[in-house]
């Protein structure tokens, strides 16, 4: 984990990124969405408040998948036309990178995985099945969503606002995928469906009244 | 649970409903949806700072829940509070069912759900993982956690009635197929929402009474009405129960039956030879020299040997104890007939006949026999003789119709709660 120092381009207040895989970051300050182009910072646009949302995660939470620690570095905000979902970056111990979506408080933990066939959209279709890695996984969404903000530390450019489909996947075992159409080559994710105290999360969001 | 780390804990807010103007809070924070104006019914988008109205509430009649929102308790160990209530309805064969779902929530837990028909309540919970056997609901049984699931019923539910907030859209109208998978107390259910998505759920039966205690309510609960689909069945326990004990006892009878069998000993107290001539007129009274039974009181064998061929007999028997007077009577038909017809031998009845007198008491006794016989018919020769400690294995025939009769009562109310259970299916 890198510690490297940088001045927001915007209102010159320093910029800290904590993981050397980090593209992208939000000024803590201005709130200037700032890319990495390796030395040099430059600001592509700015983010209105986030929309109030009540995750528990909040960033620098940190907690435990398997035998490794996380902390939680960023997030994307998404909604679709019945909500919206979080999706948390988080870092593992020894650096590895991966998500903790939490969609109304319903955990998964998932890791970009490559080389395997990912289904074109069409033949994604609900309840259908693909096996990957030997586990069988049928589909039990098809979700149209867009960002609805981004947060924090992100290992990618920030995108437009345009709806791009996601396809989540579960298998008899508590698996779970997600394939990303936004990009032209989907992405793969593979990873758990976890709860809360399994990931024995530190530093959460407290709530008023409980 | 939570952690302070210098951040001001999320505020409870409040928000005004454009329609009438009443403030209505919000108690998922920033999860809420769709929040629902408690004074007038109008569903409001809380996502949106300036509160618009998405429905406006138009029947004439407004459901009340019966457990209030905001309440708050424990449901297996977990602390939840009531934040929204929908009534749902699916119609059979043209006629409606309605039930009603309460929206559980806890900031750092999934939405749950307690369902209600009838007074008979379900404690619902999403599924991480998807059942065994078809990943999209059809008829054909599931497996879930090493539970087998039987098909219910599938059919289009949709929402008549909604109150408090939802972290989702949610309107009047909005349908999706659902299927129910019973594994009692256990229910399995998937909601397919047209082709966007299945959701999988586990419902676990719960009393009213403890719904009611759980939750701290005033008053009772709605009294459970019929058989639901989940409901345990009261009786598949009694009756397992039953059977166990029963074939315990069955086993314990056969036992003492053996070992009856095995002791008594069957010894001789009296033997004697008479005759009886069936056209004599005087009395055919008499009496035998006193004998002993001795021991404990055991049963006692009266066996007759009779010289009757092709007619019948009546004999009485009163086994008297010659210091208290008690008796002990039974009486006999003894009949032997035999022949040929169409060339086939045949008999009925046998000169032979035994009778057991249960539980005698030691002592000194005669017996008196009495005879009648046919007048037309020859002098019979017979024997009689007295066994003390004969075994008997009536009692444990009795024993046996007794022991039986109150499991396979258990077994047929069992069968009777199932019918009633599975009438209310798509397999009824």
């Amino acid at each position: 984990m890198s510690s490297r120092a940088a001045n927001c381009p915007n209102c010159g207040a320093p910029l800290v990124y904590r993981w050397s895989s980090s593209v992208q970051t939000v000024c803590e300050y201005c709130r200037s969405i700032v890319v990495r182009t390796d030395v040099d910072v430059k600001k592509v646009g700015q983010v209105a408040d986030l929309p109030e949302d009540a995750s528990p995660i909040q960033l620098s939470t940190e907690g435990r998948y398997g035998d490794k620690g996380f902390v939680v570095a960023g997030r994307i905000l998404y909604q679709y036309e019945q909500g919206g979902w979080n999706e948390w970056r988080i870092v593992l111990d020894g650096g590895a990178d991966g998500w903790l979506s939490d969609a109304q408080n319903a955990l998964a933990v998932s890791f970009l995985t490559t080389g395997l066939r990912i289904p074109t959209l069409a033949e994604a279709a609900l309840g259908q099945s693909f096996v990957w890695n030997s586990t069988r996984f049928t589909v039990v969404s098809r979700t149209l969503a867009h960002y609805a903000g981004v947060e924090g530390e992100l290992p990618f450019e920030y995108w437009d606002k345009t709806d791009v489909t996601f396809i989540d996947l579960r298998s008899e075992g508590a698996d779970f995928a997600t394939i990303d159409y936004s990009d032209e080559a989907p992405a793969l994710y593979i990873g758990r469906a976890v709860d809360f105290d399994t990931l024995r999360l530190r530093n959460v969001r407290t709530f008023e009244g409980w | 649970m939570a952690e302070a780390q210098g951040r001001r804990p999320v505020s409870v807010r409040s928000i005004n409903c454009p329609n009438c103007g009443a403030a209505t809070a919000v108690r998922t924070f920033g999860h809420a949806v769709n929040v629902v104006c408690q004074s007038c019914g109008s569903i409001l988008d809380a996502t949106n700072p300036g509160v618009t109205i998405l429905q406006r509430y138009t029947e004439a009649i407004r459901e009340e829940p019966l457990i209030p929102l905001g309440t708050r308790g424990k449901l297996f160990d977990i602390e939840c509070e009531v934040v929204g209530f929908q009534v749902r309805q699916i119609t059979v064969d043209d006629v409606a069912y309605r039930w009603r779902e309460y929206l559980l929530f806890n900031p750092y837990r999934e939405f749950r759900y307690l369902t209600e028909y009838a007074g008979h309540w379900n404690v619902v919970s999403t599924l991480n993982a998807l059942p065994i056997g078809h990943p999209t609901p059809g008829s054909s049984p599931l497996w879930y956690a090493g539970h087998r699931y039987r098909h219910f019923q599938t059919a289009d539910a949709t929402t008549v009635f909604v109150l408090g907030e939802f972290p989702w859209q949610i309107r009047v109208g909005d349908t999706t197929e659902g299927s129910d998978y019973v594994a009692p107390p256990l229910m399995l259910s998937a909601e397919v929402d047209a082709d966007k998505e299945v959701t999988w759920s586990l419902g676990r039966y719960v009393s009213g009474d403890e719904i009611w205690k759980s939750l701290s309510l005033p008053g009772r609960p709605p009294r459970a009405v019929g058989v639901f689909a989940n409901q345990p069945s009261p009786f598949q326990r009694v009756q397992a129960t039953m059977w166990r004990n029963a074939g315990l006892l069955v086993i314990l009878a056969a036992l003492l039956w053996i070992a009856h069998l095995v002791t008594a000993r069957g010894t001789q107290s009296f033997a004697g030879n008479f005759a009886f001539d069936p056209t004599a007129a005087a009395e055919t009274s008499l009496v035998t020299p006193v004998f002993e039974l001795d021991g404990r009181p055991t049963a006692v064998e009266i066996e007759t040997t009779t010289s009757l061929d092709n007619q019948w007999m009546f004999v009485g028997y009163a086994l008297v104890n010659d210091d208290t007077g008690q008796a002990f009577e039974v009486g006999r038909d003894v009949s032997y007939y035999h022949g040929v017809e169409d060339g086939e031998s045949w008999t009925e009845g046998s000169p032979r006949d035994s009778v057991d007198l249960p539980s005698v008491p030691p002592g000194r006794y005669f017996l008196r026999i009495e005879t009648e016989g046919e007048r037309t018919a020859p002098p019979i020769r017979y024997r009689v003789r007295v066994l003390r400690d004969v075994s008997t294995s009536l009692w444990f025939l009795v024993a046996l119709v007794l022991i039986l009769v109150p499991p396979i009562l258990a077994t047929r109310r069992a069968f009777t709660f199932e019918r009633q259970r599975w009438q209310e299916s798509d397999h009824g």
